[in-house]
């Protein structure tokens, strides 16, 4: 297992380092048209401010002398510091970090909770009218625009029935969280709820599942004992890719929501031209894809004895 | 070939959004952009304003009609870059091997790694707003699903004897991978153009949402969301049209989608995973 | 192979007693025949062979007895009749207690018939569980137990192994231990051994027909190879094409085989000694191929690859003639 986690962790090495040049290169290399390609709203910027951010980038200095600095500083930790708040960028991600996961989690959550058990049902009755109503519904949730959804769930719940508060982070609490997760979680728990299916229709044609039957099992011992957990180990790599990619999803979200997360603060900061705090929520969103994806590689390893040392 | 009802709610539901977009001069009641009367501010729909009016008293049924313009030329444009960025990568990744075919792995899995989202609203932040801005951004964010499928078409093809008789004729590789490869793998390729298309859509009124896409005051669905949340307590229209549009024409797409990949793509190879 | 043979136990009336089985193929709005007028019977402790080539209907008629048919196959008409008892209207629980009690059966692919994700043992204790009322602790020491009796070595580490560290002949043996598990009255055999090594394949069906001597369990052994049936079963019934054309004792078949399509297999079959005797001579194949199931000719199924075919042929569907020692024949020309 350690073994495991050491390979998997390695492989992210590359990849990560390609990241941080891609960034360095998206926004140090040219970062003039990153100031005034904003300019476009009529804010222009003032020279001397130019000038100042100019030197503060060290613009001045040699190319790879600057990307060497800065993938040293990443490497380290150090992001940084914004322009805008003259904090370190750590700082203020740190400070932006719980909400993200917490929102984050709560999405997944929704999503795992409803779409994998939606998914079973509807492949144990194919045809049915639940299985016709639920995958509708997940072409549906597939389909639907995360802010109109949460603009909807905003006027319903929170304008029109008063159930719950519209918008903000409130003190922490769960009412403030449930439509953001919701909102956030639709996409994510159509497209599991469709893998899901798919797997036990693939996994109810598998010959162990025919022996199982032959050896006299109920239908619903035969989909507890057998086809629950092999349908699962094709379930769990869209759960990685979907829970990875979900912070960054989570930007529409926390602006229409006014969630203090690191997707509000990503937009903020790429209208403030805070070049160091963007490059920094972009990084956060990768290790964040990378880490959930290592862990998913993890709980192959957990479940499936077939896959040894990967 | 049977189609089935996907395809044919699926294509036409696409088929209405793209007729709107093309004759959206004629069937537009006003101008979208210079239409405005505060005198008409926020009225409900009626038979004057078929969707009612935004803040500014313009006629949403004109914006959402001209609206399609912006959303079907971001999603058809941007996902043709797309195809024609992943099926290139992929094809000679899968049909070269060696060294191209570990750096595209690479390169893919570092597309995976950021979300698409993020990088297209990083790409935005660089190039400013803009039509043509989006059209980059989300022409090279979004090929690592159509790069997988072509080059695990390439693998399993590449094997196949037509494959090895046209080598053996001495064609040369490109010809190979144009006449022999590509035709073959077209099917999924489609399916997955046609599912993307629908993410791409859905990207750029996220991005136009955000502010970063078509900034107002011209109308794309995305930018005349951007500010309902303040309106939609008093004027709850201004968000749903808009929303409607876009929701419908993606879900035509994903119809269409998941209707072609059962006739193209029986063993659904281009299931998202 | 050592022609261990399972010989019959006796008592009153057969085990396993088909009678005109008709199976049904749902097709777009057309309803084919996929197998119809099989009617055969298996004594106590007999073994009963089913040859035919893959296509022919003979896996589909095991399943139907196993009450396994499945979408777009359905049960189309006759009687099944075990131990007295009719069981082709059987509800699905009455089928399930039936099913791994009272007739096993084991499957071609060893490598995926079984759970890949669970412990061999588990997938043997099962069967304890299911239909002995044992606790998980007693029935995986009996499993132990079971994988001694197939003889695994070292069966105490091999029951917390998973299939795939198992070879295809130890995961035939797991198999075999499982569908011998609760000592049922019919093992169904479904081509047991052509997935596997042909070294591992004589191991494998002296084990099974070993083991079910002991038992006094009989055998439904379905394979494409005639010889390897005829050598390991008491009676053959071969099938081609949805029906069964001839039926005999097994050493009878070999001496007297009275169907074209029997004598066609037979000549098919490279023999030892054969070659020396009757000098340098070549195998002879079957000219043609099975008809499709939508494209079934009409009359005796066999007459486009018959050598002997005549014009009756293609019009009337030969009735069973009676050979000697309940045998039957279904054609036109036998003799």
């Amino acid at each position: 297992m350690l073994l495991v986690l050491v390979r998997r962790v390695g492989n992210m090495v590359p990849t990560l380092a390609a990241v941080i040049a891609l960034i360095f290169v998206l926004f140090s290399v040219i970062p003039g048209s990153f100031m005034s390609g904003l300019g476009d709203d009529g804010r222009t910027m003032d020279p001397a401010v130019m000038e100042r951010m100019r030197k503060e980038m060290g613009l001045d200095q040699p190319l790879l002398e600057r990307f060497v600095k800065y993938a040293g500083a990443t490497v380290v930790g150090d992001l940084g510091t914004s322009f805008r708040t003259r904090e370190p960028v750590t700082k203020l991600i740190a400070g932006r970090l719980w909400p993200s996961l917490k929102l984050t989690m709560a999405a997944m959550l929704v999503a795992m909770a409803v779409g994998i058990p939606l998914g079973f049902v509807a492949a144990l009755r194919p045809g049915s009218l639940i299985d016709t109503a639920s995958m509708v519904g997940a072409v549906s949730g597939l389909s639907l625009p995360k802010f109109w959804l949460g603009l909807l769930l905003m006027y319903f719940f929170a304008l029109q029935l008063k159930w719950l508060p519209s918008f903000g982070y409130g003190d922490g609490g769960l009412t403030h969280l449930i439509l953001p997760a919701i909102a956030l979680g639709v996409s994510p728990l159509a497209l599991l709820a469709r893998t899901t299916r798919a797997a036990v229709l693939d996994v109810l044609n598998a010959d162990f599942v025919r022996t199982a039957r032959s050896k006299g099992m109920s239908e619903r011992r035969v989909v507890t004992w057998h086809v629950m957990r092999n349908a699962l180990v094709l379930v769990v790599t869209t759960v990685g890719l979907q829970f990875g990619s979900l912070m960054g999803q989570a930007v529409v979200v926390e602006k229409l929501f006014s969630w203090p997360g690191l997707g509000s603060l990503l937009v903020d900061s790429v209208f403030q031209r805070d070049i160091p705090a963007v490059q920094g929520c972009i990084l956060v969103f990768v290790l964040f894809f990378l880490i959930i994806n290592t862990l998913v590689d993890l709980a192959y390893v957990a479940i499936d004895p077939r896959i040894r040392y990967g | 070939m049977r189609l089935g009802a996907n395809t044919w709610i699926g294509g036409g539901l696409f088929a209405v959004a793209l007729a709107v977009a093309v004759t959206a001069p004629w069937i537009a009641l006003t101008d979208p952009v210079m239409d405005a009367n505060l005198l008409n501010a926020e009225l409900p729909p009626s038979m004057e304003f078929p969707f009612g009016t935004d803040a500014q008293g313009r006629d949403i049924y004109s914006r959402v009609v001209y609206g399609a313009q912006i959303s079907l030329t971001v999603g058809v444009v941007s996902q043709i870059a797309n195809s024609i960025i992943g099926v290139t990568l992929g094809l000679t990744a899968g049909y070269w091997g060696g060294w191209w075919d570990d750096f595209v792995n690479g390169l893919t899995n570092v597309m995976l790694a950021i979300p698409s989202l993020i990088f297209a609203l990083a790409i935005m932040a660089i190039l400013g707003p803009g039509l043509v801005s989006l059209l980059i951004a989300l022409g090279l964010t979004n090929w690592s699903y159509s790069c997988r499928i072509a080059r695990a078409q390439a693998l399993s093809l590449k094997s196949q004897g037509y494959v090895q008789a046209a080598r053996i004729l001495g064609y040369g590789p490109f010809r190979i991978m144009f006449t022999q490869l590509l035709p073959n793998m077209l099917g999924p390729i489609i399916v997955i153009a046609t599912l993307g298309m629908g993410g791409t859509i859905l990207a750029e009124a996220a991005l136009s949402f955000l502010g970063l896409g078509i900034r107002p005051p011209f109308p794309s669905w995305g930018s005349m969301l951007s500010d309902a949340r303040e309106t939609i307590a008093i004027a709850p229209w201004v968000s749903i049209f808009p929303g409607l549009a876009i929701f419908l024409t993606v879900l035509g797409l994903n119809l269409l989608g998941d209707g072609l990949r059962d006739i193209f793509d029986p063993q659904a190879t281009t299931r998202r995973a | 192979m050592t022609g261990a043979r399972v010989t019959g136990a006796g008592g009153n009336g057969p085990l396993l007693k088909v009678e005109n089985l008709r199976i049904a193929l749902q097709g777009d709005g057309v309803t084919f025949n996929a197998v119809e007028n099989v009617s055969f019977e298996i004594g106590r402790g007999e073994a009963f062979g089913l040859v035919g080539e893959s296509g022919c209907g003979k896996s589909i008629t095991a399943l139907s007895v196993m009450g396994l048919l499945r979408r777009p196959l359905s049960l189309g008409g006759g009687r099944i009749v075990l131990d007295g008892e009719e069981i082709q209207d059987a509800s699905a629980a009455e089928m399930r207690r039936l099913r791994g009690k009272r007739v096993a059966m084991i499957f071609q692919e060893p490598m995926t018939a079984l759970n890949p994700l669970s412990p061999v043992g588990r997938q043997i204790a099962e069967m304890f569980v299911l239909h002995q009322g044992a606790s998980w602790r007693e029935a995986m020491d009996r499993a132990e137990e079971a994988l001694r009796q197939v003889r695994v070595p070292s069966p105490e580490r091999r029951i917390r192994d998973y299939p795939h560290q198992l070879s295809g002949g130890m995961r035939q043996r797991v198999m075999i231990a499982i569908a011998l598990a609760c000592g049922p009255d019919l093992l169904i055999a479904d081509e047991p051994t052509t997935a596997l090594d042909v070294t591992v394949q004589a191991e494998i069906i002296d084990l099974m027909a070993e083991l079910c001597a002991a038992k006094g369990t009989a055998i439904l052994m379905i394979s494409h190879d005639l010889g390897l049936v005829a050598n390991m079963c008491n009676r053959v019934a071969v099938m081609y094409a949805g029906r069964i054309i001839e039926s005999q004792v097994a050493d009878a078949i070999f001496a007297t085989p009275s169907h074209p399509y029997t004598r066609g297999l037979i000549d098919s079959l490279p023999r030892l000694g054969e070659r020396a005797r009757r000098g340098r001579q070549r195998l002879t194949e079957i000219s043609g191929v099975v008809p499709s199931i939508q494209a079934y000719p009409a009359g005796c199924r066999f007459n486009p690859r018959c050598p002997a075919v005549t014009d009756i042929c293609r019009t009337t569907v030969p009735e069973a003639t009676s050979l000697p020692a309940d045998g039957i024949v279904r054609c036109h020309h036998h003799g």
